[in-house]
């Protein structure tokens, strides 16, 4: 823990090099996910009818989370290769790269996050306050996961660089996989009738995105229609469960980011001897 | 006393393979296995170094000394053995590793500082030492990207940093020679006053001079293994003579076709067979200030089967003080004195008119090289003289010294001026004299 302020000093450089020279600086930072959000907006909601009540809030709520994950492990990935220099000349716990990368992600995170409290209070939209406390757990789940993964890339990353090109085409593939552009209970509906329905389940990032969504975007159903009798028909949006299950599934993806943790972090010790010589 | 760095039985070994196995196919025609060499850069290094001393690791390129001290500082791991520290520790391996150069030089020296292991507080605490240490072009700069700065002001920024951040052990890889004579003396400086503090120092060279200047004890390393530890001045005797000639060093045992054909092929192809001390009075084996000294290096030309002359060949003293500093040394090429084509046996004299020398005993290196610098013969500092030169005055030479003394002060019309003020001392550069 003694390195904390190396982290911070690792994470500011991070923030600082990105944007130097540049004349908008981090606001660069927040274009990037808007413009990502105004493109699944207009495909989603214009192009093809989405039924998702407005849609660019529920986006919002799942996409700056996984943005942080994303970011967070394509640049760990690399971390130690592009501090070469560094890690060839200098001793310090090598970890602190792949962790100060996840922290400049988390950094971003915070500031996207200030879009979406605007966007939410502008439309004026109703979140769920009781379900809020959600948010900050599944955010540090998150970020241990995200730092788990960051630290096993990166150590296999120097050794076997195929990492780097394989996280690639696993993020887009994991991305789509994740109840983010569609809602959860569109696809699980459809699985329940094979008995799949606990298969979106096993990715961890779909529930860290769906304790978002309950208490961010905080609707269950949606009305998809109405009856022979005119009485509306209600389709589920995300799982109709209580905070309990929430709680529950959240609590079962700490302890395996913790357990991944743990594994990434042994992992790393036994790599890192070898990391001057193979750089 | 107790211990600050324990290397017990360490060895390192690096893996070479073979370039032209790197492609995925070739790997999967090879069955998986991708063929390699094994490599020792260390063999069984065993070496305690006590805490508040100061000690140099000697060693060719290749002989491993840079490896064992990035081994000490954790950078690699050792293959197999224990390397135990206690304190503190920065390494000086490359100066401003790390710098980012779009980032200004404040913004550099908080990252490095953080990255070498110092608190924020600290850096706080310390940043103007900081600064001030690398100079004052630096200082100037402080606020500007490292990218504009010249490769001296990085160094000097680097090694400003790296030394202000108070480790108990500092590990050093051939960077004092950066910068200019000034920065020079002023980290050599440092280095002296962290002696003085009683902390650790390891410093890595392939120059004994440095060695004999600042350390307490040394170590020579000869492929890979530890060859001597112990007195500078002994050490570096051995690595004069032995390692870089490779005759008699370790590497021999295992092979000793590799060593003779690197580091001299021609080594005792002429041997000198003796060195004889021309006193000028050969009743007292001293000689007095200003009188003549000549050195006869006896010489032997090995016959190579092909009975031709040495036509290649270089000779050289060198004049090493009473504290083992080098005072003089020459040779016959850059004396422009052509030696004829050697062959049989003979003498090389070098005569020297006079000796301005102070008081004490003085030792003669002598060596026979080729121009390209190929050794075939080298005795290091093993002829023993003595100058008889009684006197008060102290240092190595006796200069012809005057003194004048005139009434009113006027300076500045024949040369520089150097004033001492508050801010230390400062050169007149207005009047006369070059800039500096």
């Amino acid at each position: 823990m003694g390195y904390r302020e190396l982290l911070v000093a690792l994470v500011r450089k991070e923030l600082k090099v990105r944007y130097k020279n540049s004349v908008l600086g981090f606001v660069w930072s927040l274009v990037n996910p808007a413009v990502t959000i105004g493109v699944f907006y207009v495909i989603f909601s214009v192009v093809f009818k989405n039924p998702i009540p407005k849609f660019v809030l529920y986006l919002m709520s799942g996409v700056l989370v996984w943005n942080m994950f994303q970011n967070g492990v394509s640049a760990a990935v690399s971390s130690i290769i592009a501090n070469a220099p560094l890690v060839k000349k200098v001793w310090f716990p090598r970890e602190i790269l792949p962790l100060a990368a996840v922290g400049a992600a988390f950094v971003d995170f915070l500031l996207q996050s200030s879009v979406l409290v605007v966007a939410f209070v502008a439309l004026r939209w109703r979140v769920g306050w009781g379900y809020l406390p959600l948010i900050p757990l599944a955010l540090v789940v998150a970020l241990v996961f995200t730092s788990a993964l960051a630290i096993w890339l990166a150590a296999v990353n120097v050794r076997y660089r195929d990492m780097q090109h394989f996280l690639g085409i696993a993020l887009m593939v994991w991305f789509w996989g994740t109840p983010i552009v569609y809602a959860f209970e569109q696809v699980a509906h459809r699985l329940h009738a094979h008995g799949l329905s606990w298969l979106p389940l096993l990715n961890p990032y779909t529930i860290i995105c769906l304790c978002f969504e309950r208490a961010l975007y905080n609707r269950r159903t949606y009305r998809s229609g109405f009856d022979a009798a005119h009485h509306p028909i209600y389709s589920p949006i995300l799982p109709g469960h209580g905070y309990l299950w929430y709680l529950g599934v959240l609590g079962i993806v700490a302890a395996l980011s913790a357990l991944m943790l743990v594994g990434a972090a042994r992992v790393f010790r036994k790599l890192e001897g070898d990391f001057a010589e193979e750089l | 006393m107790a211990a600050a760095i324990e290397i017990e039985g360490v060895s390192k070994r690096f893996r070479l393979y073979h370039e032209k196995f790197t492609s995925l196919k070739e790997r999967i025609l090879a069955g998986g296995k991708v063929p390699y060499e094994d490599f020792w850069a260390l063999r069984d290094i065993d070496l305690r170094i006590e805490a508040g001393t100061s000690v140099g690791l000697l060693g060719h390129n290749g002989s491993g000394k840079s490896t064992l001290l990035k081994c000490i500082a954790g950078i690699l791991r050792p293959t197999t053995g224990e390397i135990r520290s206690q304190g503190r520790m920065a390494a000086l391996l490359e100066l401003g590793a790390g710098f980012q150069p779009d980032l200004s030089g404040r913004e550099n020296v908080y990252l490095n500082a953080s990255i070498l292991g110092m608190k924020r507080a600290e850096i706080d605490r310390r940043f103007d030492e900081i600064v001030d240490f690398a100079g004052e072009q630096v200082t100037r700069m402080i606020d500007n990207q490292v990218k504009f700065y010249s490769s001296g002001m990085y160094v000097r920024l680097g090694f400003a940093v790296a030394i202000n951040v108070d480790p108990e052990i500092l590990l050093v890889d051939e960077v004092l020679a950066v910068g200019d004579e000034a920065f020079q003396r002023k980290c050599l400086d440092k280095v002296s006053a962290f002696q003085r503090e009683g902390r650790t120092i390891v410093v890595v060279t392939h120059a004994p001079d440095l060695v004999r200047q600042i350390c307490t004890r040394a170590a020579a390393l000869d492929h890979g293994v530890l060859v001597e530890v112990g007195d500078p001045n002994d050490v570096i005797r051995t690595f004069r003579e032995r390692l870089m000639t490779g005759v008699n060093s370790a590497a021999d045992v295992h092979d000793p076709s590799l060593v003779r054909s690197e580091l001299s092929p021609l080594w005792h192809r002429v041997r000198i067979s003796g060195v004889e001390v021309v006193y000028p009075d050969p009743r007292r084996e001293t000689v007095r200030a200003r009188e003549p000294l000549s050195f006869r290096i006896g010489y032997e030309v090995r016959p190579d089967g092909t009975g031709e002359a040495v036509g290649d060949l270089v000779a050289g003293v060198a004049i090493y003080g009473p504290m083992g500093q080098l005072v003089y040394g020459t040779n016959s090429h850059l004396l422009e004195q052509e030696l004829e084509a050697l062959s049989g046996t003979g003498s090389i004299t070098f005569s020297f008119p006079e000796l301005p020398l102070l008081d004490g005993a003085y030792r003669l290196t002598v060596g026979l090289h080729t121009l390209g610098g190929l050794q075939y013969d080298h005795w290091e500092q093993q002829v023993l003289f003595d100058v008889e030169a009684p006197g008060r005055d102290i240092g190595v030479v006796r200069l012809d010294t005057r003194i004048t003394i005139e009434a009113g002060l006027r300076l500045g019309d024949r040369g520089p001026v150097f004033h001492r003020g508050e801010q230390g001392t400062t050169r007149d550069h207005t009047d006369g004299g070059r800039a500096p």
